[in-house]
């Protein structure tokens, strides 16, 4: 078990390493380097920086060495948690970043609770009522949820609030809550505006492991063990729940490797429609103003996260199936 | 390729009746029938995978008759016809089939300087079949002024045909649409054959080989499926430099879509050669002397052709996709170039939207072609493998 988390681990820090130099790679791609950037930039406001001002970012940065110098000093900045400067915004980019990372964790990981709760009890009716009008109803929903990608769903009911309800459904936070300081009441108002987005992010996870939940359970209750547990006696929500559900949940757990990402990518373009306060419109914004070490950073660390996630689910997996475990001791 | 028996009958002229020779007949059929026959028959079968092919090859008929089926310039924009509702087309005429449109006169509102229009029934701008209109090439080849409809003295600004609206710049959106769906689909198309190659390359030698390339492949896919795509692709795409032509930053996002959307391709062939690899016929190529090369491109590919087939459809959709958010966010192509994705940059605000819903409009086509290819896609792969269940 140890042996396997830790090969998880070895691949995540493998995976790091490749977002960090891909995140480099951002930073790096405009013509120009951060210092000429960073000298126009402060010109066009107005103020000067002085030779010895450049040169000192210039020795910070290591521009003009080699790029795997340049790399490794901007790794070793980072590790000491200097992201660099924000060129938009002239402020360290940490500070830019703010809360917005903290609000992107929280509304990828309701996402993706959102898609355990919904897919788990749908994934079973579906299988247990199978070719019910239930099953064909979720199964229809479910080809929708593939088929539409997220931004167009966040744009199509944001359309249809707006007409139907004369309402705003984007945002994360009522007006009064936007610069507020952290409170119970904040707290509350937070969870308020969660669900919408969530479900459009969770929508397309939750229709695959709908999918996902049927076929797993569909091939358990065909197996001769159910049969048993019928004869003994059992109530058929005890024969169902007791085993073969927590079989076919196997897979299940298995695929949050592989749905993280997709939520955590599907965010940044939701956000931008439905106008929350993560890291998607900060990142777009970077982009356009080609303020690069503001993206890269939120590349990485988005990057970052996401390993983060994928390893904490393969840990659970382990915890979750003995055969993970017994087959790697 | 074995000979084929002579008892293969064709069951069509079979002279024995009755239906006991009839299933004899359809016996013989299928045991003589080649794998792609197979795997047509079974894909027939699945009806909802049939008709989205059909919807598939209407999209690229689309792509080919882009300009045939615009009846105005996508890129001729008129002030004056600014964000101008969709024209309803009237069939009848007085009890005759005559399609029409109401001439529409386009107003400020005085108190909201808002363009309103209004459509004025006495007037009847009847739609012509193979009417002229701007000169194209059709096909690339025949320079022609013929379009699908359109309507006589198509400068009068008076009689239009503006069958879905029009955008902000007053441009036709029904023509660009067409416009769009050429690029949106081509683009997925090539870039879809680009992690085709990738894939096969890759997924192939992992496969084949094994031992520590394959263990490094499958690491890079791994790392690669684990980070999150559109941040990735927004910083690429953001890095290309602003003074590119049009067609190279067509290619340019054709690049970074597919270069990581081979990684579930690898994965397939990879699949394919190590199920192979062990085969009867494979080992038995090898051991009549085939060389490598002969073995995996006479011997095993064709026999997986249809798995890499079915799976080059499933990846489709997420690159339409992909090429729709990147232009969404004005991170892809910009304009003049057209696609769905551009088309709906002009959907992104919620105000507009809510006051000239058609401007949504792009959207239907997106999620029609994202639906059709993953249905054609899992009819196709449930094809694929005809021999089993």
């Amino acid at each position: 078990m140890l042996a396997y988390i830790g090969r998880r681990a070895l691949l995540a820090i493998f995976t790091v390493w490749a977002i960090s130099v891909l995140s480099f790679a951002i930073i790096q791609l405009p013509p120009g380097d951060y210092v000429t950037s960073y000298i126009a930039q402060m010109a066009s406001t107005g103020s000067v920086v002085t030779e010895q001002e450049a040169e000192n970012l210039r020795i910070q940065y290591g521009l003009g060495q080699p790029m795997y110098v340049q790399y490794y000093k901007w790794v070793k900045l980072i590790a000491g948690g200097n992201f660099g400067m924000s060129m938009e915004w002239r402020r360290p980019v940490t500070e830019v970043i703010g809360e917005r990372l903290s609000l992107t964790v929280v509304v990828s990981v309701a996402a993706l609770f959102l898609t355990w709760v919904l897919a788990l009890p749908i994934g079973i009716y579906s299988a247990v009522r199978q070719y019910s009008l239930g099953d064909y109803a979720a199964t229809f929903v479910g080809f929708i949820g593939l088929a539409v990608p997220n931004f167009l769903l966040a744009l199509v009911l944001l359309y249809l609030g707006f007409t139907l309800f004369n309402a705003h459904i984007g945002g994360l936070f009522s007006l009064e809550f936007q610069d507020a300081p952290w409170s119970l009441a904040r707290v509350w108002d937070l969870l308020k505006h969660l669900p919408i987005p969530a479900l459009i992010l969770g929508l397309a996870g939750t229709a695959q492991q709908i999918r996902i939940m049927r076929a797993n359970l569909l091939d358990e209750l065909r197996k001769p063990y159910v049969v048993t547990a019928r004869a003994k006696g059992l109530t058929e929500t005890r024969v169902i729940v007791k085993y073969p559900v927590r079989v076919a949940l196997n897979p299940f757990a298995s695929t949050i490797g592989y749905t993280l990402p997709y939520i955590v990518s599907g965010s940044i373009i939701v956000s931008l429609v439905l106008g929350l306060p993560t890291v998607g419109p900060l990142l777009l914004k970077s982009l356009i103003a080609q303020d690069m070490f503001l993206a890269g950073t939120i590349v990485l660390l988005l990057g970052v996260m996401t390993v983060i996630g994928t390893l904490i689910s393969d840990i659970l997996l382990v915890w979750i199936d003995p055969r993970i475990r017994l087959e790697n001791t | 390729m074995a000979t084929k028996p002579d008892l293969a009958l064709d069951p069509t002229s079979a002279p024995v009746h009755g239906p006991r020779a009839v299933a004899a007949a359809e016996e013989q059929r299928i045991f003589v029938a080649s794998q792609w026959q197979l795997t047509w028959w079974r894909f027939h079968k699945h009806r909802v995978a049939v008709a989205s092919g059909i919807v598939v090859i209407g999209f690229y008929l689309i792509v080919l008759g882009a300009d045939f089926l615009a009846y105005a310039d996508p890129n001729a924009s008129e002030a004056q016809r600014s964000l101008m509702p969709p024209q309803a087309v009237h069939l009848f005429d007085g009890g005759r089939f005559r399609p029409h449109v109401y001439a529409v006169k386009g107003a400020r509102d005085p108190l909201t300087f808002k363009r309103v229009y209004q459509a004025d029934p006495n007037q009847k701008i009847p739609i012509r079949l193979f009417a002229e209109g701007f000169e194209y090439r059709f096909l690339g080849v025949v320079p022609t002024t013929r379009h699908l409809i359109g309507v006589d003295g198509g400068l009068d600004a008076g009689k239009t045909i503006f069958l879905l609206g029009t955008d902000l710049q007053g441009r036709d959106l029904w023509s660009r649409l067409m416009y769009g769906t050429r690029i949106s689909l081509t683009i997925g198309l090539i870039g879809v054959s680009m992690s085709l190659v990738l894939g096969v390359v890759l997924g192939g030698f992992s496969g084949f080989y094994g031992g520590v390339a394959d263990t490094v492949i499958q690491r890079v896919i791994e790392i690669l499926r684990s980070i999150p795509t559109i941040p990735l692709w927004m910083g690429l795409a953001a890095a290309l430099p602003r003074d590119w032509s049009i067609l190279q930053i067509y290619l340019a996002i054709t690049i970074i879509i597919s270069l990581l959307g081979w990684t579930e391709l690898a994965r397939v062939v990879r699949g394919r050669f190590l199920a192979l690899r062990e085969e009867d016929f494979v080992v038995s190529a090898r051991l009549v002397g085939c060389g490598q090369m002969r073995t995996i491109f006479v011997h095993m590919v064709p026999s997986f052709m249809s798995h890499i087939i079915a799976a080059t459809t499933l990846a489709l959709p997420a690159m339409i996709i992909s090429e729709t958010a990147l232009s969404f966010l004005g991170l892809g192509l910009r304009p003049p170039a057209i696609s769905w994705g551009v088309l709906l940059q002009q959907a992104q605000n919620v105000q507009a939207v809510a006051l000239s819903p058609w401007l949504m409009i792009p959207a239907v086509p997106v999620i029609i072609a994202v639906m059709a290819f993953n249905f054609l896609g899992d009819g196709l792969r449930d094809a694929a493998d005809p021999y089993g269940r």
